[in-house]
């Protein structure tokens, strides 16, 4: 302390911007800019999204933008399940690859339009999905990261050696969704309408044991409550919305495969959540949208693309490591000055 | 005793590996009573805790709870018959402002069955209840500690938060594993009367406990637990002029001082 006497320390003070502090209270409600300030980033992400297809180039933009969407369902998804649930799984994969084959199956066998086959799938899915990884519910951390991990490289390799559902060939000739734009606000609007479903959901009570679940599983054993059953619901919950995206894929590329299965669906999600922001939700919509049509970008880069994709990465995760989201709202809540210390 | 135990423990035994962390201890604790469990370190006080909760695996023994053999089952099973415990190191959730700490044992079926505690069966709004139980304990109501975030309250606080967790759940039986270690003496000073008025509420308690002054004060019974094995038995006056716990929990002379003190 007293080397220091010449040179004051300082150092940087964050505090509540003064609009946000007077948004917490109900009177917030009387005023516009109050309003605004609240209602102004979801309005922003809202309108952005659904203008998103309208202001690309082209055909082949557009359905970039159909695959960010969903790269971001299963990043909502991995986000909800890593930081509301404390589970990390990698089985995004998993659940496209099931989703995605449901749906070309009630597709092709009985002829059911997108419109069906996409709940159905959804919802089949993610009860299978549920139900196969229900062995796995009592792991934690790396543990249920690497079991998550085996069970889409199990499932193509079964499709693969026995030669069902297609084979290596896949299954072909199914519907695609009649018109591009009907396609693109499918997945938009259903990306949209889930982001701020699992958003109200973790506010909720019930969502608030799923939290309790990540931060002490035994305080809620103690209070009376089956982890595995709250993890199942968790489970189930991203992995419906794992099989929607799959489900959305084969329709969009009329063919599923074992592609489906492939490492992408777990990994990007994960890189998606990293620069988005984890814990925030919507941090990794803003992950995908990034990361996807950047990947798209470095294809005429041929081998090189993963070099500078991992660049990227490594970039974002050395100078914003809290993430792009989790950086946003505290700049947009707060506000910084020096202090003497 | 006319009626019959609320809780009997029948020769309870638990190892791990080779270590007999329990041999046979039985106990039984009646309805409305505070039972003591003091031993020295490593005695096996908090594996009694987790062997009766259902947190650990017995070795062989049987738990009766209202005459039914609660052993075996799973932690929330037992939990859920009103069988609650604190945790020594306590477990809130941390990530959650205090009274939302509540909302999630009151979301449990037993406190939608029961109401929680004080609660007629019906369930209010969660976060209303849970800001009625920390007041309660001992949570000033208008001031900002029942909001503050769990990380930032210190230690009373968060072992009043564990006791809060257990009456969420309306319980027949808190097991508090060391719910005085680590206070200040004014903080516990004013835990002492919060533990009377609950078993005034009839909530029967099992205590487990180093303070043994505070403990000898509430406490109408004290087991006596060393290496595993049950020493004695008795109301706080006898086990305190016991030469074998005397030696066995304090070894030598000195801290004897400590004892007359208590």
């Amino acid at each position: 302390m007293i080397m220091n006497q010449n040179t004051p320390q300082r150092r940087r003070e964050r505090i509540d911007r003064g609009i946000k502090v007077r948004c917490q209270g109900i009177y917030s409600l009387m005023s516009w800019r109050e309003m605004t300030y609240i209602t102004a980033p979801r309005a922003a992400l809202i309108a952005g999204l659904l203008a998103l297809p309208l202001v690309m180039p082209g055909m082949y933009w557009q359905r970039v933008i159909s695959i960010v969407c969903i790269y971001a369902l299963l990043a909502v998804g991995f986000d909800f399940l890593a930081h509301f649930v404390g589970l990390v799984s990698l089985g995004g994969a998993f659940f496209v690859g099931v989703g995605g084959y449901l749906a070309a199956i009630l597709n092709t066998a009985w002829a059911l339009p997108p419109i069906a086959t996409i709940p159905a799938a959804t919802v089949i899915g993610a009860t299978l999905c549920t139900l196969l990884l229900l062995p796995c519910l009592p792991l934690r951390g790396v543990y249920f990261a690497i079991v998550t991990l085996m069970y889409p490289l199990f499932l193509a390799r079964v499709i693969e050696a026995l030669d069902i559902l297609g084979g290596t060939d896949g299954i072909m000739g199914i519907d695609g969704f009649g018109g591009r734009w009907t396609e693109q606000y499918a997945v938009i609007g259903m990306l949209l309408i889930v982001l701020f479903a699992v958003r109200r959901l973790v506010n909720t009570d019930i969502g608030l044991v799923l939290r309790g679940v990540k931060d002490n599983d035994q305080a809620i054993r103690a209070s009376g409550m089956n982890v595995t059953r709250y993890k199942a619901l968790a489970v189930f919950i991203t992995a419906a919305m794992g099989c929607m995206s799959g489900a959305f894929l084969v329709h969009i590329y009329m063919w599923s495969g074992i592609s489906q299965f492939a490492l992408d669906f777990s990994i990007l999600p994960i890189a998606a959540t990293v620069i988005g922001g984890g814990g925030t939700l919507a941090g990794p919509v803003i992950g995908c949208l990034i990361l996807v049509p950047v990947s798209e970008l470095l294809r005429d880069f041929g081998t090189l693309r993963i070099v500078f994709y991992a660049l990227i990465l490594v970039a974002f995760i050395v100078f914003r490591s809290e993430g792009i989201m989790v950086y946003a709202q505290r700049k947009y809540h707060q506000f910084e000055r020096w202090t003497q210390v | 005793m006319t009626q019959a135990p609320l809780l009997q423990v029948k020769e309870l035994s638990k190892t791990f590996g080779g270590i007999r962390a329990l041999e046979k201890v039985s106990f039984d604790v009646h309805e409305g009573e505070i039972l003591g469990i003091i031993g020295p370190n490593g005695s096996g006080k908090t594996t009694i805790v987790n062997g009766i909760t259902g947190f650990i695996r017995l070795t062989s023994g049987q738990v009766l709870f209202r005459g039914r053999d609660i052993a075996g089952k799973p932690a929330h099973k037992i939990a859920d018959m009103g069988v609650t415990r604190t945790f020594q190191i306590m477990r809130p959730y941390y990530s959650l402002p205090a009274y939302k700490n509540l909302v999630i044992p009151l979301f449990s079926p037993r406190a939608r069955r029961t109401g929680g505690w004080r609660g007629g069966g019906r369930l209010g709004d969660r976060h209303t209840v849970g800001i009625d139980i920390l007041e309660e304990i001992g949570f000033e109501r208008d001031s900002h500690v029942p909001y503050k975030a769990t990380a930032t309250l210190p230690t009373g606080y968060l072992k009043r938060l564990e006791l809060a967790r257990c009456l969420a759940l309306k319980p027949e039986i808190i097991i508090c594993d060391e719910v005085f270690s680590g206070l200040s003496m004014s903080e516990i000073a004013s835990m002492v009367p919060l533990i009377e008025r609950l078993q005034m509420d009839g909530i029967t308690l099992i205590m487990i406990e180093h303070r043994l002054r505070e403990l000898f004060k509430v406490a109408s019974r004290v087991m006596v637990l060393n290496f595993g094995r049950k020493l004695m038995e008795g109301p706080p006056a006898e086990v305190m002029a016991d030469a074998r716990v005397k030696e066995a929990y304090f070894g030598s002379r000195e801290v004897r001082e400590v004892m007359d003190h208590a």
